[in-house]
């Protein structure tokens, strides 16, 4: 009996380890080719989203270790609140995190984070001008973009009159659509929508325009058919509904012609949104500082970059990667604004602690 | 009335497994969607086999799994037998302490244990989050489900049996063995089951309390919702529901076998 | 009375490491401003809360009479079969439990949905399609269906202890089967009912997720809204503190009056 239980679980495990056929190395980026780089026995700890980093294509943390010799221990973080709370309590021990715009802003503000020496970080040359020096690392000290885009509204052009676009933002608060309608279920996104099409700047300070916005929300709850994130994709995909904002990147899911739904389009209102940029930082307690500056500089080398922007889908901030991208997607203004469209956007930055207090009720108002 | 239980039973087993049969057929799957089939496929099981990441906080969440809970069952079932004994203020208190855990909403048992790790790490060194303190944290969460389960089992049984034992010079260690034990199995079993459930699914207390050295599958999956989960989940949720299933009939063909083996003899 | 008492040592000494030292921890969060000093305004913003804890309430309730409801027959029938089936049928009943919660639920958003699995399969006789993702019955759903073992398997473990001579015994003496079920069956299940009602109603509370992924998001239970305190934008630790205090003692004031009508005997509960 026990020898029957152990031989399933023996064979099961050999199955597992031996089931991996593909190769290791090989399709846009040869890089096993390359000479194999000694041991430096250091393991570098890093902290990044869930599947944001290219492990098929080209699997970029082993990449890393052939070239520079150093480890990877690799874990995910499923959003910037909870990796804010584990690192501020000072017992986990990361050495790279990738936290979003206004994460940053605030570990920068609580000291959390370490001064980058760019002078190891030479690919930051190839990172687009205009995303350095942003408003929530004004003197780029801190932090190097990792990817970025726009939040703009998706529809399916099978229901919705594109004439319904010139509204803008008003999209989202359109009657006929009652039901059809999806809105971010996070306060912050939620919240920026309200206050564009209210006119005022997503990083207001001033309790009344929140105050405002609020009531924005207020007003469009019964046309809403749900708060939802992650959930969009299919629930866009399958019809359930018609409308919803969300992240450009996240299109190239929504409209693939073989996964996704064709019907669906993307537009950027008149009123401007918002360019987020998700960056690599390291936490100020990180043991191997060097170790994370050589990671960063590798994430931002064209090849890397390049097999990150295909597999995540977001936007890079690579320059000479981009070229090397399908022009349907590196020349594609849904994914690479124009200028004048990224003149009316704002990045969020760190807001006080007592509007984000006064957010956080808000939110909790709206959904009783 | 036994073709209504029969009835009735197979509709409660088709509730439980409607979503298990969905996520299974999902698995094979030829794209990302959780809900529009495009076609057979096994590439979700190929990739799976190659995801360092999945396959490590698998280990990761089948031994922490395990120890916690044989840790849980056996803390759990000596704290119902103490608490037995015990007058009606005293356990009263101590099951108002063993019902916190379940009380508490997880995120909040989660950070205050976050706080409480961090504490000592910061004045001691000792208590990095990592594998050790994901491992506290969920013997810590499944104690109660084992105290629960025995509690009942030790009101239903006959006190005299045990205090017989003694009465007849067994000590209390092999009276607890021979006498208690077995009458309270069933409590055990069940307990020690909870406990493993509840470890392999729990996410918020493992985010706050698992560190760079050890992740659960949980945490991992939860990880992925920025960009959709992948199907690989599915693929491996498919391949553990088989392995367990694939276990439960060896089990019974071999007790049915020794069963009519015994019958023979 | 027996002398075992020392046994719950270790569980003494564990739970005051890692229950009460973290309840501790709550408590001064709940009782403190974000400078450290002593106030009692974090109790006080539960006000605003109220109507979120008594629809948690209400939904938790509701959810563990439904499972009771349901889990009671089951466990019964159970508890009658053979030894090896009994197992047998306890692990298939668990089994569902050990597949991820996030992937559960996500099969049932499509099974629910207005173009999902049931709604196609009831198209196909004509009827719907029904609206029942994103509504109050979804959430109750969700709940059920992720407590419902913990429900049967406390009752089961105790029924198995119930004699069936006990119960012919009794269909001798001219019982009707609703007779048995009242003066017998009932009970001596008492226990196990207690157990279960604890072990889905505690959790069910304060569960989250289940209201975003089912219900649309659209009306919070407590449990969100404690989420949205602690990992929210602002991270206020202290309010979100007060209200799971708040949200225990409830709770426990629930189980206490449990416990008055478990006449018998308080072994399970707490107060």
């Amino acid at each position: 009996m026990k020898k029957t239980i152990g031989f399933v679980l023996a064979a099961g495990l050999i199955l597992a380890m031996a089931g991996c056929t593909k190769e290791t190395s090989g399709g846009s980026w040869d890089w096993a080719s390359e000479p194999k780089a000694e041991s430096t026995g250091v393991t570098l700890n890093v902290y990044n989203w869930g599947e944001y980093i290219d492990d098929s294509d080209v699997n970029v943390n082993d990449a890393f270790t052939h070239l520079t010799g150093i480890k990877v221990n690799y874990k995910n973080f499923t959003d910037n609140e909870s990796m804010y709370a584990l690192l501020s309590s000072g017992a986990a021990d990361y050495d790279v995190i990738f936290p979003s715009d206004y994460m940053v802003g605030k570990m920068i503000r609580e000291n959390m984070l370490a001064k980058i020496n760019f002078d190891n970080v030479p690919n930051f040359q190839y990172i687009d001008e205009s995303l350095k020096n942003p408003a929530y690392d004004p003197t780029n000290e801190y932090s190097v973009p990792y990817t970025w885009g726009t939040v703009g509204i998706f529809y399916n052009s099978e229901y919705v009159d594109e004439a319904d676009l010139e509204d803008g933002w008003d999209l989202l608060w359109n009657e006929k659509y009652k039901d059809k309608i999806f809105m971010f279920d996070n306060p912050r996104d939620a919240f920026g929508i309200a206050l564009k099409k209210l006119g005022y700047s997503m990083n207001t300070e001033n309790p009344d325009e929140w105050q405002a916005a609020y009531e924005e929300l207020v007003k469009q709850k019964p046309l809403v058919q749900a708060y939802v994130m992650d959930q969009v994709y299919d629930k866009m995909i399958n019809e359930e509904g018609w409308i919803a904002p969300y992240y450009s990147g996240d299109g190239i899911i929504m409209m693939d012609e073989d996964e996704g739904n064709t019907a669906i389009k993307y537009f950027v209102p008149e009123e401007g949104t918002n360019l987020f940029v998700d960056a690599m930082c390291i936490p100020a307690t990180a043991k191997h500082k060097t170790e994370a500056e050589a990671y960063i500089n590798f994430m931002c080398r064209t090849e890397v970059a390049k097999a990150n922007a295909e597999y995540i889908g977001y936007s890079t901030p690579q320059t000479e990667a981009r070229k090397l991208l399908d022009p349907s997607i590196g020349e594609n203004p849904n994914f690479y604004p124009p200028q004048s469209l990224l003149e009316k956007t704002e990045v969020f930055i760190t807001l006080p602690d007592e509007i984000n207090e006064l957010q956080d009720s808000l939110w909790i108002q709206l959904k009783k | 009335m036994k073709t209504l239980s029969k009835i009735y039973n197979g509709l409660i087993f088709l509730f439980l497994y409607a979503p298990i049969v969905v996520l299974i057929i999902f698995s094979f799957n030829d794209s990302r969607s959780r809900s529009v089939w495009h076609g057979f496929s096994l590439r979700w099981y190929e990739e799976l086999f190659c995801d360092k990441e999945i396959l490590n906080a698998l280990i990761v969440t089948l031994t922490v799994a395990v120890i916690a809970t044989v840790a849980a069952t056996v803390i759990g079932t000596a704290a119902a037998v103490g608490m037995h004994g015990m007058n009606g203020r005293l356990r009263r208190a101590m099951m108002a302490v063993n019902n916190i855990p379940m009380v508490n909403p997880e995120i909040v048992t989660g950070i205050a244990m976050l706080l409480l790790f961090a504490f000592i790490y910061r004045s001691t060194g000792w208590f990095q989050l990592g594998y050790g303190t994901l491992l506290l944290s969920h013997i810590t969460f499944c104690i109660p489900y084992v105290v629960l389960q025995v509690m009942p089992k030790l009101r239903q049984m006959n006190q005299h049996m045990y205090e017989a034992a003694l009465d007849l010079g067994c000590r209390p260690v092999s009276a607890f063995f021979k006498v208690m034990l077995p009458e309270i199995m069933p409590g055990v079993v069940t307990g020690a089951l909870m406990a493993f459930t509840m470890s392999l699914d729990d996410f918020v207390i493992s985010l706050f309390t698992s560190g760079s050295s050890a992740q659960n599958l949980s945490v991992t999956i939860y990880s992925m919702v920025k960009r959709r989960i992948t199907p690989e989940i599915n693929a491996l949720s498919t391949l553990m529901f088989g392995a367990v299933l694939i276990l439960l009939i060896l089990v019974n063909v071999s007790q049915i076998r020794g069963q009519s083996k015994a019958q023979k003899a | 009375m027996m002398k075992n008492r020392s046994a719950a040592a270790p569980f003494a000494v564990w739970m005051l490491l890692f229950t009460i030292v973290p309840l501790g921890v709550v408590v001064w969060f709940a009782f403190t401003d974000a400078a450290g000093h002593f106030t009692l305004d974090n109790i006080a913003a539960i006000q605003g809360h109220l109507g979120t804890l008594a629809y948690s309430i209400a939904l938790g309730a509701l959810a563990t009479v439904i499972c009771l409801f349901l889990a009671y027959p089951l466990a019964y029938s159970i508890s009658r079969k053979t030894e090896r089936v009994q197992q047998t049928m306890v692990m298939i009943i668990m089994l569902p439990m050990w597949m991820n919660f996030l992937l559960r639920t996500y099969a049932w958003m499509t099974l629910l949905e207005n173009n999902g699995l049931i709604n196609r399969f009831l198209g196909l006789f004509g009827i719907g399609p029904l609206g029942m993702i994103n509504t109050n019955g979804a959430v109750v759903l969700g709940m059920v269906y992720n407590f419902l073992p913990f429900m049967v398997l406390p009752l089961y473990s105790v029924m198995t202890k119930i004699d069936s001579r006990i119960i012919e015994a009794a269909q001798d003496l001219g019982s009707n089967g609703w007779q048995i079920f009242r003066r017998v069956v009932l009970p001596l299940s008492m226990p196990g009912i207690v157990s279960g009602i604890t072990m889905v109603f505690v959790p069910a509370v304060s569960t989250f997720v289940i209201t975003k992924l089912l219900g649309g998001s659209k009306t919070q239970m407590i449990g969100d809204t404690i989420e949205t305190m602690f990992i929210g934008q602002a991270a206020n630790y202290n309010v979100g503190a007060a209200l799971s205090l708040v949200l225990m003692v409830l709770i426990l004031l629930c189980m206490a009056f449990m416990g008055m009508v478990d006449k018998d005997e308080e072994g399970g509960l707490v107060v």
